[in-house]
């Protein structure tokens, strides 16, 4: 059956495309401060740490979201306490606590529920989003939305440069956290879409797509938002013509657009650059 | 009350190791100020100190009276060069943009009249025709000026520069020190962390001599000789040949 005809036809399918959309489109404005920042592997890590908070969740019978941010912000808070309490670097700390935190997670999880879950927590279900879900998923995505445009020159000054904004009285902590906790928002809802082994794809690629073609941040932010979008529904069409995991083929299809921008971006592309650098020496050789 | 700043026994260590000792000093209205001193001396966190950027020990610091908290839009600091990320999206203009956040405020964004001001200090820098650039496409000297555009657009009354001439080139020197002295006959109070001597009598009506301790503070015949030299350079004093100093 077609894409098309069955989105129309099918209320689930409805569902798991607007949800994909609105994932997309936060996880290109998170991710974007992310990888301006230097924190992908932070987005791995928080990512993974949502999931003891998520099987708590369902233990307690309490919504898995307020567990997952719990866990998630806990294991932030502890990443920086031990990378600046110790000689122990930053990556290194992340290391250890994200896989503490994920591997408790898993005991977690299998002593209290089947191993299907634990499939589509770690690889998503797009296809079994429930209303309440969806609606999880919108207000994460307002929440976000908000924030980033309340505090967007808060957020562009202390990537950008954290000491002026400390000059002008910034609390660089404060939005640090302020991140971490959108970002683990972002984790949760995301964990449907695409299962949080893939989330940090969706975090990072798009934002690393869209920081190749501009030179701008509110620019960016836009492109990867735009991004993610067109992942979502081209990776939703591929899993469900061919019966494919959702979140896989929502990354392939971000990592396609990743490949073209690595390969043609007018200014930082790598065909462009070997092209002019041709031009010029053929030039010179006049 | 013309003291733009007022520092008294101010003490900052780094862990337990000491980099200011005991430093107390006033700098009034309308001077200009260079911070000097060897390698190590403690310029850099002293005055990261005073604008209450790293911890200090003991000591008050005192901007026209107040903590800094209540003057940071009047005080603007341009930190050493290296410390930002050069590929980061943002165009130079927006960069210079940056100076009037304290003025607009928490959850607005500046409008025609602040971008049109931006504008203005860059112009003033001579970089107006580089305003859509990224910021990293500029060279060092540059850069260094369109920091310094952006601490304008902050319409500060007192700049404090951390090595401002480091590794840029002449124009960019010379562009720098004609603002900061047009800034001083407005009235503005400037004080410059620099570590190149030889210049330091033209630029400068006083000197700040620092070596952990405050060495001496006076007008700069009075800091640029022998033996006040000698005792924050005491293992340096073959350097000191090449500086031209007062016997």
């Amino acid at each position: 059956m077609d894409f098309l005809q069955a989105i129309g036809q099918y209320g689930f399918l409805q569902k798991a495309l607007f949800t994909s959309v609105v994932v997309g489109i936060i996880c290109g404005v998170i991710g974007s401060f992310i990888i301006l920042r230097g924190m992908s592997l932070m987005g791995d890590a928080i990512s993974h740490a949502v999931l003891p908070g998520v099987a708590l969740s369902y233990a307690f019978g309490i919504n898995f979201f307020l567990g997952a941010v719990a866990t998630g912000v806990l294991t932030a808070i502890g990443i920086g306490y031990v990378s600046q309490n110790s000689r122990i670097k930053n990556d290194t700390a992340i290391g250890i606590l994200f896989t503490s935190a994920f591997a408790l997670g898993i005991i977690l999880i299998t002593l209290q529920k089947s191993s299907t879950d634990l499939y589509h927590i770690l690889f998503g279900n797009v296809l079994a989003v429930r209303p309440s879900d969806m609606w999880v998923t919108v207000g994460i995505g307002v929440i976000v939305l908000v924030a980033v445009y309340a505090f967007f020159k808060e957020l562009l000054l202390t990537s950008f440069d954290p000491t002026i904004a400390a000059a002008y009285g910034l609390r660089n902590n404060l939005i640090h956290y302020l991140l971490m906790t959108l970002l683990t928002m972002v984790t949760v809802a995301s964990l449907q879409t695409v299962g949080i082994v893939l989330v940090v794809a969706m975090l990072i690629t798009p934002a690393a797509t869209a920081y190749l073609l501009t030179d701008r941040l509110s620019v960016m932010i836009f492109l990867a938002a735009g991004f993610g979008v067109i992942s979502a529904i081209i990776g939703l069409y591929f899993s469900f013509t061919y019966n494919l995991a959702s979140g896989a083929t929502i990354v392939l299809v971000a990592t396609a657009l990743f490949l073209l921008a690595f390969l043609f971006s007018r200014k930082h592309g790598v065909v462009w650059k070997s092209i002019r650098a041709r031009q010029k020496r053929v030039e010179l050789s006049k | 009350m013309n003291h733009a700043v007022s520092v008294r026994e101010l003490c900052v260590s780094y862990f337990g190791v000491e980099a200011v000792r005991d430093v107390t000093f006033d700098i009034e209205q309308g001077s200009m100020v260079g911070i000097i001193g060897p390698n190590g001396a403690g310029k850099s966190t002293m005055i990261k100190a005073m604008l209450g950027l790293i911890g200090k020990d003991r000591g008050d610091v005192l901007f026209y009276g107040k903590d800094v908290k209540e003057v940071r839009k009047q005080v603007a600091y341009v930190p050493q060069r290296s410390q930002i990320d050069w590929t980061f999206p943002i165009t130079v203009l927006d960069t210079v943009l940056i100076g009037t956040y304290p003025s607009v405020g928490l959850f607005k964004f500046p409008k025609k009249k602040e971008k049109a001001w931006a504008m203005e200090c860059l112009q003033e820098v001579g970089l107006a025709d580089f305003a859509k650039r990224q910021i990293g496409e500029l060279s060092g000297g540059q850069q260094q000026r369109v920091f310094l555009a952006r601490a304008l657009a902050q319409k500060p009354e007192m700049l404090l520069l951390d090595e401002p001439f480091v590794g840029i080139d002449v124009a960019s020197e010379e562009t720098i020190i004609r603002i900061l002295k047009e800034l001083q006959f407005e009235g503005k109070t400037i004080a410059v962390v620099h570590h190149d001597l030889s210049k330091a009598n033209a630029y400068f009506d006083q000197l700040l001599l620092l070596n952990k301790e405050l060495i001496k503070f006076g007008a700069v015949d009075e800091v640029l000789n022998r033996e006040v030299m000698a005792k924050a350079y005491a293992h340096q004093l073959q350097f000191l040949e090449k500086v031209e100093v007062t016997a």
